[in-house]
């Protein structure tokens, strides 16, 4: 192998630096929110304490609710939207304007992330609405849409459409086909894209940030206002927690959209 | 445009199933960002918000400023400063995930193809940790009292802290690290299109490991190469976070320069008009890329 032109001396360690860049802020905070001392220097005794501490705070406990609402109600919601989108551009021959819809769908991705958030500020205001959990769902439905869209519709190209084609011969209706055929093979991709949409909502600050109301704070919000204080261990504590579900949330996305590689 | 009436029943199943996405964006974004632009020709309202009077000022703020005795206008850099920085923020950013990227690209896509899906996997993680708390985890580390400097205070490299935390070179660190893996993915993906018996090819025509890396793979690779740079590009010029909290306050940049506009300064349209400005020039480095992309494959 080391005699192989394709074989270029130096790509290994980097791909080892690489992950250690990656990894090591995320791996040294966790670690740091054990330390039952503020210390950075002395390691105290292993400890809860900072997580106890942290989550007996009403305005993190009301946040916390706050986030999980949200993120659960607007990944559901991005992910029948985006599933009914899939259906029907990928069911059937290609569709007239199927770029143009693509380009929609992934119009969220394309712009930053702080242009969304004031246009969506201006827009509630403009239009009256309260600001609030409200809004926030709203914003975050758009910009989940397409984090569900990709996997389903990867998905829904894998399925052959003449497993559907079977189903009409045996004189299934267009929805029993959908329900008993395309829906169960489907699965994988929607459970994969659900779960990504739910770690994308509850990842936002910049757009909750601005189109939030009083008394609807988001954690990531919380943490951002608590760093005024400085970086304290509580700090620590919530930032692993919530390190810790994305990185759940994504293995088991990952482990879904894989795991049905071998079925189709 | 599409006439509905002239659709078979199938295609109205379909393009309904569609609808409800496409009215959502339209609704909530598409809208949105036109109310954006209308606001940028507007005046600001005492309190926030906007008076309905057109208006070019947003737009000759961002260049000029009034003298407060002569209500003169005069030319003020301020703003082209904090753009020239997003600029040169984003550009050192691209440049070093690109270093650490195409290797790490390069060394996953000769990978056995089984253990491939793994590695990529192990680089997309930090991707999705919410990237306040990535953010957070990196001005932990590097500040003063931070666990970097104590370390190499501990092995006597230093006697006294290296100010690292709210400077420049902070907020450079940080846009790496939140877009690192957005280099590595398409990158990743053209390379595993390429053929590499073509580099045995070079090889045979006595070409050397570095000529047939720059003339042979680098130009094969060259649409994933722009893909990755434009990925790690865009959202460095317009991010937030990174310059807010690893700059101190004091590396402001575009996207922290329109937040501003809305929760400080209330002066609406100026910040509708910077935010124009942004998706100007998000537009045109998209056009630069596609056009010489274009031009790559005649």
């Amino acid at each position: 192998m080391k005699h192989s032109i394709s074989y270029y001396p130096g790509t290994k360690p980097i791909t080892i630096l690489c992950l250690f860049i990656l990894y090591t802020p995320l791996i040294v905070i966790s670690l740091y929110s054990f330390n039952s001392l503020r210390s950075i220097t002395t390691w105290g005794e292993f400890t809860f304490d900072w997580y106890i501490k942290a989550f007996s705070n009403p305005a993190i406990q009301n946040a916390t609710m706050n986030s999980l609402l949200i993120a659960v109600l607007a990944s559901s919601i991005a992910t029948l939207i985006a599933l009914a989108a899939a259906m029907g551009m990928l069911r059937g021959a290609p569709l007239r304007k199927q770029k143009i819809v693509v380009g929609v769908i992934n119009l969220p991705l394309l712009l930053p992330e702080i242009v969304v958030a004031v246009a969506s500020l201006i827009f509630f205001i403009a239009i009256d609405m309260t600001l609030g959990l409200g809004t926030i769902l709203l914003a975050h439905i758009v910009f989940c849409i397409p984090f569900a869209y990709l996997p389903i519709s990867t998905r829904l190209k894998d399925i052959k459409q003449s497993f559907d084609e079977a189903a009409y011969d045996l004189y299934a209706s267009r929805w029993q086909a959908f329900r008993h055929v395309t829906l169960p093979m489907a699965m994988p991709g929607i459970v994969s894209g659900l779960m990504l949409a739910f770690v994308v909502s509850l990842d936002d600050f910049i757009v909750a940030n601005m189109v939030a109301g009083p008394g609807s704070s988001t954690l990531p919000m919380t943490i951002y206002s608590m760093l005024r204080i400085g970086l304290t261990p509580e700090i620590n504590a919530i930032s692993t927690i919530l390190l810790l579900i994305s990185i759940l949330f994504v293995t088991a996305s990952w482990w879904c959209n894989r795991s049905s590689k071998s079925t189709t | 445009m599409l006439n509905i009436f002239k659709l078979s029943k199938e295609e109205k199943v379909r393009y309904g199933l569609i609808s409800p996405s496409m009215l959502m964006i339209g609704f909530f974004l598409l809208i949105p960002i036109s109310i954006v632009f209308v606001y940028s020709f507007l005046q600001p309202g005492t309190y926030g918000g906007v008076e309905w009077v057109f208006s070019l000022d947003a737009y000759k703020q961002f260049l000029f400023q009034e003298d407060f005795l002569t209500e003169e206008l005069q030319f003020t850099s301020a703003y082209l400063e904090i753009f020239g920085r997003s600029f040169l923020q984003a550009a050192i950013a691209t440049l070093l995930c690109f270093m650490i990227g195409f290797p790490t690209a390069y060394f996953i896509a000769t990978r056995p193809a089984n253990t491939q899906s793994l590695w990529l996997f192990a680089i997309t993680i930090p991707y999705w940790v919410n990237l306040l708390v990535r953010t957070i985890a990196m001005l932990f580390i590097i500040r003063d009292q931070g666990p970097l400097n104590e370390f190499l205070m501990y092995l006597d490299w230093i006697d006294t802290p290296i100010k690292l935390a709210y400077t420049p070179f902070a907020v450079s660190l940080g846009l790496f690290y939140s877009f690192l893996p957005f280099m590595v993915l398409p990158i990743y993906t053209a390379l595993s299109r390429f053929d590499m018996s073509l580099l045995t090819a070079a090889h045979d025509l006595y070409a050397s490991r570095w000529a047939a890396l720059k003339n042979v793979l680098i130009p094969s690779v060259s649409n994933g190469i722009y893909a990755g740079c434009l990925l790690v590009f865009i959202p460095s010029i317009g991010s937030f976070i990174a310059p807010d909290l690893l700059g101190g306050g004091k590396q402001l940049m575009i996207g922290n320069l329109i937040a501003l506009q809305f929760q400080g300064s209330r002066n609406w349209p100026f910040g509708a008009a910077i935010a124009i400005i942004l998706l100007t020039i998000i537009l045109i480095t998209l056009l630069i890329f596609s056009l010489r992309k274009k031009g790559e494959q005649q």
